[in-house]
């Protein structure tokens, strides 16, 4: 008798209380803590924060450690959370102007106002293995010093100043639904062409290594663009929300972002003096990766409303906004594990019968007429391999 | 839609879970019952609505659950299939997950059902009047395989523009001797739109014309609805000289003996030794049941 599709309801409890021992590892070891995650793994927090499109450094740190440090999974887990939770209202836009700053640098200028604030980064450390960690010592860390970052107006200010680069409220950047409220890509379905805000937000959840690639392709000649790095920031900024009744705004909470102002390859016309361009990134957290990524990539969607040519990968929007969501790809990539027993099956049929017609026509007797000078290669077809093919054409 | 889920009191909770009835909140299910509503009104259309995440994988049935979650009330009874069979591993879990947020009867008997959902298959008993079936849909369009852009296809669709789609038949035939679509084989709706009638295998296509049961279509992933109201037209694209036609098997169900259902194919050795069974396990079992009873007479 044929068991092995059936008893499913057993082995998915099996395989449940099978991962719940796998995901807890040796016992004798001692177990993670929350706390521990949040405090200790904050870029990977950070970054199921901002793909998770929920700021919540505790839920994120749960879901990593329910998700055994799978990113993928955990921000699935923030998701479903999140896609829960009512709405109340929306804040106002958040000020990076008057960040609480962390970390500011600026690739265009040497030295500017505020200064560059180099910050926690990894950026300028050898990648060498810390064996005092190994041994779980704690190396004595001087504090950082308490100097406090004086005001840092924003580097492209300077540039807009002088109308060297687009205001950042040009008609080229604002949304296409202009004064209503920013579209929201959870609550309704992505139409295209899509709105800046609709693409910013897609790219805000987007994937950290799809986004990157694309970026990085850019940088190789997929739509180049000519970047500098404008200015990074990173810190705390304050969200505000103002209820009708109140009249007035109140801070709810602050958040940690990091941003990104790049500055792109200018553009002029008869009538317009040529300035530069600008794209902007924008992630929970210190996700600096993310935020240039994202910065590139957005500068690469405008190509359009610039009047480039659109070209490459990365300037695609449908291209791009249908495939940066890694829940939509990782989802639609795994379903390859249900089963599909029906669609191969059918396969299998069709394919017995081709043969079966190819033996025949083989053997001398009548068959039909089968066309050898058709191509081979459209996506639609049933999975024949190469030396089916073959067979076929040479009939 | 039923009574039930039309008499549904939204403020009911479900207490064991923390979530709404059904795991989506009212909001939502008004929304998607707005698409439906458009949907049944435009066979075969695809409707854009605002798909929301599910706590299960995009691909996975997220579009069909969010289908089923909207029109399911009380007093439903709900069967889950995927591959025509009950007991597959993922229709067990979206089975549990309604029994669970939704604390609705199950079955697996396509009788009993008044919500069946679907993954590949329609059942082999006929559906009646009252019945809704709701299709997982991956790809609800069906010239995505050819123009791989939404812009483009709206507007194909919008001017019945449908003649790709017969060129990409013909050079099957061109090249095979016959049509080599087998599953998702595209379906003309009403006389107007063509719809992708989910990955179903072809066998299935004649049992959506004029079916007497609501069929509605789920995308989660692509966020598109789409229907076919009771004793809907619905054909197959073909060629007079090249006429739709169903794949049939040389053997018959090894359990029941049923000539004349989808049979799936088992590996039962590695020296090329083969048996068939129905994929529709409830048919296969009540046929069985039958069967047995008639032989004890």
């Amino acid at each position: 008798m044929y068991v092995a599709v059936k008893s499913g309801e057993k082995a998915i409890d099996q395989a449940h209380s099978w991962l719940d021992e796998t995901r807890r590892g040796d016992t004798s070891i001692p177990e993670l803590s929350v706390a521990q995650i949040r405090q200790q793994m904050g870029l990977a927090v950070d970054r199921i924060m901002a793909e998770g499109s929920l700021y919540d450094p505790e839920l994120a740190a749960l879901a990593l450690k329910q998700a055994s440090g799978d990113a993928i999974e955990a921000i699935f887990l923030l998701r479903a959370y999140r896609t829960t939770l009512p709405r109340f209202l929306a804040s106002l836009p958040v000020e990076t102007n008057t960040m609480a700053i962390r970390r500011r640098i600026s690739a265009a200028y040497k030295d500017l106002p505020g200064g560059q604030v180099l910050g926690p980064t990894y950026d300028y450390t050898h990648r060498l293995l810390d064996f005092t960690l190994l041994a779980n010592g704690e190396r004595a860390s001087t504090p950082p010093s308490d100097e406090t970052v004086e005001d840092c107006p924003r580097v492209l200010d300077f540039l807009n100043s002088e109308g060297l680069i687009e205001s950042p409220l040009a008609n080229s950047c604002r949304t296409q639904s202009d004064d209503s409220a920013p579209a929201d890509l959870t609550r309704q379905p992505l139409d295209y062409p899509a709105g800046r805000d609709l693409r910013l937000q897609a790219l805000a959840r987007g994937d950290e290594g799809f986004l990157l690639a694309l970026a990085y392709s850019t940088q190789r000649g997929y739509g180049r663009n000519h970047p500098f790095a404008g200015e990074i920031r990173q810190g705390e900024v304050a969200v505000e929300i103002a209820p009708e009744e109140l009249g007035f705004p109140v801070i709810v909470g602050d958040i940690q972002v990091s941003e990104c102002d790049m500055i792109n390859q200018f553009i002029g016309t008869e009538t317009e003096a040529p300035r530069f361009t600008r794209g902007y990134g924008l992630a929970f957290g210190n996700s600096e990766r993310k935020a240039l990524a994202m910065a590139l990539v957005d500068r690469a969607l405008r190509a359009r409303e610039l009047g480039e040519d659109v070209v490459s990968p990365a300037q695609d929007e449908e291209f791009v906004l249908a495939h940066c969501d890694n829940l939509d790809s990782s989802g639609f990539v795994s379903h390859l594990k249900l089963p599909h027993y029906v669609d191969f099956q059918s396969e299998l049929v069709l394919l017995r019968r081709l043969r079966k017609e190819f033996e025949e026509r083989k053997s001398g007797r009548q068959g039909p007429k089968v066309n050898t000078t058709s191509k081979p290669g459209n996506q639609d077809e049933p999975s024949m391999d190469n030396e089916q093919r073959r067979e076929v054409k040479q009939a | 839609m039923t009574s039930a889920a039309l008499n549904h009191n939204p403020d009911s909770q479900n207490d064991s879970t923390g979530y709404n009835f059904a795991y989506l909140d009212e909001q939502t299910k008004r929304m998607i019952r707005r698409c439906l509503l458009k949907a049944v009104a435009v066979p075969g259309y695809q409707v854009p609505f605002g798909g929301r995440e599910m706590p299960l994988p995009y691909g996975w049935g997220t579009g069909g659950m969010q289908v089923t979650a909207t029109i399911i009330g009380q007093d439903d009874v709900l069967k889950v299939i995927d591959q025509g069979a009950d007991d597959t591993t993922n229709a067990v879990s979206i089975r549990r997950f309604f029994a669970r947020t939704a604390g609705v009867a199950t079955t697996e008997s396509t009788r009993e059902a008044s919500v069946i959902q679907t993954r590949h298959r329609i059942p082999e008993t006929p559906l009646s009047h009252g019945q809704i079936l709701v299709y997982q849909v991956p790809i609800p369009d069906p010239l995505r395989f050819i123009e791989p852009r939404e812009t483009e296809t709206r507007k194909m669709h919008a001017l019945q523009e449908y003649g790709v789609m017969h060129v990409k038949l013909y050079e099957d035939i061109a090249r095979f001797g016959h049509i080599a679509t087998t599953y998702a084989y595209p379906v003309k709706v009403n006389g107007h739109y063509v719809m992708d009638p989910s990955p179903i295998p072809k066998f299935d296509n004649p049992k959506m014309h004029g079916n007497p049961a609501l069929q509605l279509f789920g995308a989660g992933r692509e966020k598109r609805i789409y229907a076919i109201p009771p004793f809907t037209r619905v054909e197959s694209l073909d060629f007079e000289d090249h006429p739709f036609e169903i794949q049939g098997w040389d053997q018959a169900c090894e359990f029941c003996g049923s000539d004349h259902s989808f049979l799936d194919e088992v590996v039962t050795d590695d020296e090329g030794g083969r048996i068939f069974i129905c994929s529709d396990t409830d048919y296969c079992n009540q046929r069985f049941e039958t069967g047995a009873r008639q032989e004890a007479v």
